[in-house]
């Protein structure tokens, strides 16, 4: 029972977070001086969430072993490499560090 | 099927491996503790792969649903000032807009954005449909091999979550104002993950968005001089 309600209040709370905008903005247009803010969003907002899957999550702040597997991914972004190059870099990078660390 | 359909399922080719393997790891985690249909059900429908590990790790501790609801919700706040940048390229009604920001995810970010720097909603949905596929396939299938793999994590999957953002990041910091905005939430976000609850880190680094507001010489600003130089 604890997971359906769950499962139903999330679905709720998260159509009311994705829709407030679209729906409260309605047919108008952003005001002009929100752009810049709206533009920065992607650089701010993604650099936050590798931050915060990086040492973040539920333990609090932690460093372990995806630390290496991170460093590989920006390494590979650096390069140029392509989204699947970067992801098994990543993995690999952090499986083996933890095998090596075990 | 329109042409900006299928451009932005094109798009999200690359991000389809990313996805489906962080839908597995959902999968293999989530069945033994919440059962296999309610974890495909939950991707299926909250579709928000951050908020559900972070439920999913509150019911795992024997928290309620109510603490399991918060802690995914804190994980999802980021989407209330997405659905503001993505707002104008819904069309309809205020209750058909609410139901096609039901699209936005983070790799929307990049993917759905058009030549000329604005959200474009076909390309999102194009995209979000390729993504939904392959976390709610992803999920089925972690159910259903389950025991059969061995921990996720010692194959490193945890860490392309953050591999994830880095590879959808490589093309946003071009300009200094976005690497310095960069910079700023990752400082935000260190400093914050020790004593904030789960996912609010995240949200508090948003607000960096707002130097925005500082004039400058971005090219917003050179191309409105322009335009009164006219």
């Amino acid at each position: 029972m604890t997971v359906w309600l769950t499962i139903a209040l999330l679905t709720v709370g998260t159509f009311v977070i994705k829709g407030a905008g679209p729906a409260a903005l309605g047919r108008h247009d952003l005001p002009r001086w929100a752009l810049p803010v709206i533009a920065l969003l992607p650089a701010v907002l993604l650099s936050a969430l590798v931050a915060y899957d990086t040492f973040g999550g539920a333990e609090g702040f932690h460093v372990d072993a995806k630390l290496a597997g991170v460093g590989a991914a920006l390494a590979a972004v650096a390069l140029r490499a392509p989204m699947i190059v970067v992801l098994v870099a990543a993995a690999a990078v952090t499986a083996l560090t933890r095998l090596v660390a075990a | 099927m329109s042409a900006t359909l299928r451009g932005g399922a094109c798009r999200a080719v690359p991000v389809f491996p990313a996805t489906l393997a962080l839908g597995v790891s959902f999968g293999v985690l989530a069945a033994p503790i919440i059962g296999g249909v309610a974890a495909v059900a939950m991707s299926a429908i909250v579709f928000a792969g951050g908020s559900q590990f972070a439920a999913l790790g509150v019911l795992a501790g024997g928290g309620g649903a109510l603490a399991a609801t918060g802690a995914g919700l804190l994980m999802n706040a980021r989407f209330l000032p997405m659905g503001f940048g993505f707002a104008p390229a819904f069309r309809g009604g205020r209750l058909w807009r609410a139901a096609q920001g039901q699209a936005i995810v983070d790799a929307g970010l990049v993917l759905a954005r058009a030549d000329d720097g604005t959200y474009d909603r076909n390309l999102l949905f194009g995209s979000t449909a390729v993504q939904f596929v392959a976390w709610v396939g992803g999920t089925a299938v972690g159910v259903l091999a389950g025991s059969a793999l061995p921990d996720p994590d010692a194959f490193g999957i945890d860490a392309i979550f953050p591999a994830f953002y880095i590879a959808l990041l490589g093309g946003e910091l071009r300009d200094g104002r976005a690497r310095i905005a960069a910079l700023l939430a990752v400082g935000i976000v260190l400093a914050g993950a020790s004593f904030l609850p789960p996912g609010v880190p995240v949200i508090a680094a948003s607000a960096v968005a707002l130097i925005g507001l500082i004039p400058g010489e971005d090219s917003g600003a050179r191309k409105k001089k322009e335009e009164t130089a006219r």
